[in-house]
């Protein structure tokens, strides 16, 4: 089943989303498909408030029944709210990806223009689904030692 | 029979397959100068009859000196019922759980264990065990710096008066994440670590702040004070605990207004043998918030489909099988075998059987202490309380008196003079309920005449 990619985003190649709201701040989330391959979501370690982020750094960490995945801040810029109710319901992100489920706010002055846009980010998703079938052994990890 | 399954077939094949012409090519990659080679100190292989005759002469031939030695790892009475159940097959070959599900005994064990420990600390989860003490506390600091969001700098107060191998061995593993570990005094006086001594530290950015209870020289530290103040100042209280202490002294939870963060130590006490220092293990047991910083195994409860209850490893996704290089942490093996036997050790004794040992060390170290201080040039330390270990000095070199205490065959104690020279000659010993009345005046009686 494919996943939801809305037209009016930006994407990025770790399966962040970012909208572009007023005065330069931006919104932050995971794609659908990203929440559909990590599975029911438990906890989620949002950045604080006020930290400076730049582009590709690991802000904050989505941790669901399978895996810990880091998310990566799509822009350079600084963090100005985070999605306080994900503490509480971290499910949100698995029940609204897009809305909901947002994680962070940043306020930057680059552009999305660097971002993938819904066709580029399609293709880097369904090339990630045709790897797919290893994806199980997140499910069943083997232990070592 | 060989344990190894390649057959020298198999091994020509596979280096073919990787192109490389021998064995030894897949190690040119280590300096030379790093590889030992030949071993000549090693005879040749002597099979299972010759060596067990080699061995029973040489055990014939030790010394078994009365055992005044502490310094981290202590000698106890160990119910003979504990390594007996431990050694059944079902515990002792399952050293871990591959297929940790189909493991429900040894889950249940592990389980009975964190248990145990959380109710021994004061604090709501204990993971199922690590290494050893030492590695522990490097996991504590490691989780103390991850927790604390608030503090920028990776700075960690340790005291002075905290177990040197442990710092040493904390040193090495948290170094090279940039975290620094910074020295606190002990009071000269007392030999534990004052409130007074944080002062220039108050107001600055550091993650965690160590509070060793009792310290590396037996003595107890004011913990409920140390507590708050580390709170005040917007960091976290790490307590590096001896586990039998905890049956008599306040647990770790509920140190000061709000309890320690993180707690660990080694576990030997409960249940491991001496052993020329080892196996033993560590333990690691911190505040409910703090649980997913928590390095290492954690066995839960649950119900199955059919609502049955089970055990399962839980809170699995940062280890490193899933997170790899980004996990919480690398080296957080645990140390199955020692821990049936704690979990085993502690459900013999039971709270109270734990107390009379804990209280029983404490009687038999000051009645040692009073005959040692009665000897003359032999004096104690430092003037606070103790648990069951205390510091004196003596009128002559430390390894030299020891010498010759071992040679009356007494086990002295440990040579601070290393670790500590400001100290001068001094001497840490320690009492447990395994030595009796007439171990201590034969002590007493064999200093007064070597000093």
């Amino acid at each position: 089943m494919s996943s939801i990619i809305p037209a009016d985003l930006r994407y990025t190649e770790s399966h962040e989303w970012a909208r572009a709201g007023d005065d330069g701040i931006v919104v932050v989330g995971i794609t659908d498909h990203a929440q559909r391959l990590l599975g029911d979501l438990v906890f989620v370690e949002i950045p604080e408030v006020g930290r400076v982020v730049t582009a590709a750094e690991g802000c904050a960490v989505v941790e669901s029944v399978k895996a810990a995945s880091d998310v990566y801040s799509p822009l350079d810029g600084v963090i100005v709210e985070v999605n306080e109710a994900l503490a509480d319901n971290p499910e949100l992100i698995n029940q609204d990806p897009y809305g909901e489920g947002w994680i962070f706010r940043i306020k930057t002055t680059s552009t999305l223009d660097g971002l993938l846009d819904p066709a580029a980010y399609e293709a880097v998703a369904a090339a990630d689904e045709d790897e797919d079938e290893d994806a199980g052994t997140l499910a069943n990890p083997k232990l070592v030692d | 029979m060989p344990f190894i399954p390649h057959t020298s077939a198999d091994v020509q094949a596979m280096l073919a397959a990787i192109g490389v012409s021998d064995l030894e090519a897949l190690f040119d990659e280590i300096p030379p100068a790093l590889r030992v080679g030949q071993l000549p100190a090693l005879p040749e292989a002597l099979n299972e009859l010759q060596i067990g005759r080699l061995m029973e002469t040489r055990a014939a031939d030790l010394p078994r000196p009365a055992c005044f030695l502490g310094a981290g790892a202590y000698e106890h009475h160990i119910p003979a019922a504990v390594w007996e159940i431990v050694g059944r097959g079902e515990f002792y070959s399952a050293y871990t759980p591959y297929q940790p599900e189909a493991s429900q005994g040894t889950l249940q064990v592990l389980y009975e264990y964190q248990s145990m420990m959380a109710g021994l600390t004061g604090v709501a989860v204990s993971n199922a065990s690590l290494y050893d003490g030492a590695s522990a506390l490097a996991e504590a600091l490691l989780m103390a710096v991850r927790a604390n969001r608030k503090s920028k700098s990776k700075r960690i107060l340790v005291p002075r008066a905290s177990h040197p191998l442990y710092r040493r061995t904390a040193r090495a593993i948290v170094h090279n994440q940039g975290i620094e570990l910074v020295e606190v005094p002990y009071d000269p006086a007392g030999g534990h670590t004052p409130v007074e001594a944080l002062a220039p530290h108050a107001g600055q950015d550091f993650a965690a702040l160590v509070i060793a209870q009792p310290n590396f020289f037996g003595v107890l530290e004011e913990v409920d004070a140390l507590t708050d103040w580390t709170h005040r100042n917007g960091a976290l209280a790490v307590a590096a605990v001896n586990p039998t202490a905890l049956a008599i002294l306040k647990p770790p939870g509920e140190w000061g207004e709000t309890g320690a963060d993180i707690v660990c130590g080694d576990g030997q006490p409960l249940g491991a043998p001496l052993s020329s220092g080892g196996p033993y293990f560590g333990f690691l047991c911190c505040r409910q918030e703090l649980v997913r910083q928590m390095p290492g195994r954690l066995v839960g409860r649950t119900v199955d489909l059919d609502g049955k209850p089970g055990f399962t490893l839980t809170l699995q996704a940062r280890e490193q099988h899933i997170r790899r290089s980004k996990a919480t942490s690398n080296i957080c093996t645990n140390q199955g075998l020692m821990v049936t036997a704690a979990t085993l050790y502690l459900s013999l004794l039971g709270p109270r059987g734990l107390e009379q040992v804990a209280a029983t060390c404490h009687a038999h170290t000051r009645a040692l202490v009073e005959r040692l201080a009665g000897v003359p040039g032999v004096s104690r330390a430092f003037d606070r309380p103790m648990f069951h270990e205390a510091v004196l000095k003596l009128p002559r070199p430390t390894g030299e008196v020891l010498e010759k205490l071992l040679a009356r065959g007494i086990l002295g104690g440990f040579d601070l003079s290393a670790d500590y020279p400001e100290l001068g000659h001094a001497l840490l010993v320690c009492a447990t309920e395994t030595r009796d009345e007439a171990d201590l005046k034969r002590y007493a009686a064999a200093l007064a005449v070597v000093v």
